[in-house]
């Protein structure tokens, strides 16, 4: 029994492959009508999730700050995030006269389309994988940094200088903390021997990487949360001044893409933290897939009691602690995660 | 089966087809009131100020020496990657050559911290 719902997902995609030879059809069109269907259940996970998860934002800070938050539409309020959706779907479309009109257009369409494509590498299970790249980590770590690009075309077309501004710092902020994202992930691979994601959540059979690599975690964990623009580093969109950074200009459906792309990209990160540091899919007694879900929402927990926690950074306090506290750090790590390997694992003796 | 490559270029197809799929739906459902073209709703807004000046202006140079910088230290990121895969196999030589590089980066971010490209004006 337990195994069977340990594979159930896997056994599905088989079932399917087999039924549509079954009907005559050739299995390179079997494979991609499979990745049709694999594409759905991307988009399905992505959406309950963000529905999920913007109602229990909302609940969160307003646990942390002593308030009942959302409590109206609903059980507790659970259909908050479905109402929101519907108004913004049925929204009034206002492109404002002076914008660089295909640019405005094009920035959430491209925002959301390398959120999503972060999943394609992403284990959700054992076997789980729509595609198990070599590079999975690298494909990983490149896509995110793409979504800087859409939100320097949203602030740049608006032609609104808080929108630029917002861009402006979103762009340094996001470069700045991609560095040390990528060289706390350093240490993993070196220990894993691969940028395969498989690979990695199958050297932490015995020992999570967050136990070998406490500082990569802590140094991710922080780039992360500047990569995201969240709080407390979330001076892009810091709304008392900014009144919504890049975004200022959006309203309707193409704001609703840049808010969800913005959690389908939390979803994403805190799921690789998950694969990367706590495990990935393993772990006793439950199935695998339900592993994955438990500690991508636990490293999600996290992220809101951050956000509602610390108060927001200066500028100029954020971009030096990147450059002269994490950069350092992490560079550091690589070279103790060096000795350590010869250390410990007697390499080269 | 699909290779990787075809794989991942369906997968972006349909990827695409998601955000502009939404954007058709909230064309099919919303109101689309004739809007004039002087209309103030179409003015940037700035907090109900009306703008002043061009919006597209020359910047503060000050992301440009971060983005300097970071370009560096991306290319390092790429250099690294290769080497920390097969860190295991390489053997000391190419540990000593890593850190050699590595402490060159690090003369470098010093420079520019002395220098004061790492302040913000």
């Amino acid at each position: 029994m337990m195994q069977k719902i340990e594979t159930i997902f896997v056994d599905l995609a088989d079932w399917f492959i087999v039924l549509l030879q079954g009907w005559g059809i050739p299995l390179a069109w079997a494979d991609a009508i499979l990745l049709l269907v694999q594409f759905l259940g991307v988009v399905a996970i992505v959406l309950f999730n963000i529905t999920i998860l913007v109602w229990l934002e909302r609940k969160v800070s307003g646990f942390i700050q002593e308030r009942p938050g959302p409590n109206r539409l609903g059980p507790f309020g659970i259909l908050q995030t479905i109402a929101d959706a519907l108004k913004l779907l049925t929204k009034e479309d206002i492109i404002p006269s002076k914008t660089d009109r295909w640019i405005f257009r094009t920035a959430p369409i491209l925002f959301m389309t390398v959120s999503v494509m972060l999943y394609i590498v992403l284990p959700l299970g054992k076997d789980m994988q729509v595609v198990d790249l070599n590079v999975g980590l690298f494909f990983f770590i490149s896509l995110g940094s793409l979504s800087t690009i859409a939100v320097l075309m949203g602030g740049w077309s608006s032609n609104n200088k808080w929108s630029l501004i917002g861009a402006m710092r979103s762009v340094a902020q996001m470069i700045s903390y991609e560095i040390p994202l990528a060289l706390s992930l350093m240490g993993v691979v070196m220990i894993a021997g691969s940028l395969r994601l498989s690979d990695i959540v199958a050297a932490q059979g015995n020992v999570w990487f967050i136990i070998l690599q406490p500082i990569a975690f802590l140094t991710y964990f922080i780039a992360a949360t500047a990569e995201l623009n969240r709080g407390p580093f979330d001076m892009p969109e810091a709304e008392q001044e900014l009144t919504a950074g890049a975004y200022t200009e959006y309203s309707g459906m193409r704001y609703a893409l840049f808010f969800l792309a913005e959690y389908t990209n939390l979803v994403a990160v805190s799921a690789l933290a998950s694969t990367v540091f706590l495990g990935g899919w393993q772990g006793p007694g439950l199935p695998s897939w339900l592993w994955i879900i438990i500690k991508t929402w636990l490293v999600m927990f996290v992220f809101m009691w951050i956000k509602w926690t610390l108060p927001r950074i200066r500028m100029d306090h954020l971009m030096a602690f990147s450059w002269k506290v994490l950069i350092p750090v992490s560079l550091f790590n690589i070279v103790a995660t060096g000795f350590g390997l010869y250390i410990f694992k007697g390499l080269g003796g | 089966m699909l290779s990787h490559s075809a794989t991942i270029g369906i997968f972006l197809l349909l990827t695409v087809c998601f955000p502009v799929g939404a954007m058709v739906a909230a064309w099919m459902l919303r109101a689309k009131p004739k809007v004039d073209p002087d209309d103030k709703k179409l003015v940037p807004y700035e907090c109900g100020v009306d703008t002043i000046g061009p919006t597209w202006i020359r910047f503060k140079p000050n992301y440009f020496l971060y983005a300097l910088i970071f370009l560096a230290f991306d290319i390092e990121v790429v250099f690294l990657l290769p080497w920390a895969v097969k860190f295991q196999m390489l053997g000391l030589f190419a540990f000593v050559e890593m850190l050699i590089f590595i402490t060159i980066l690090v003369i470098a971010l010093w420079y520019a911290w002395k220098e004061g490209a790492l302040e913000w004006h």
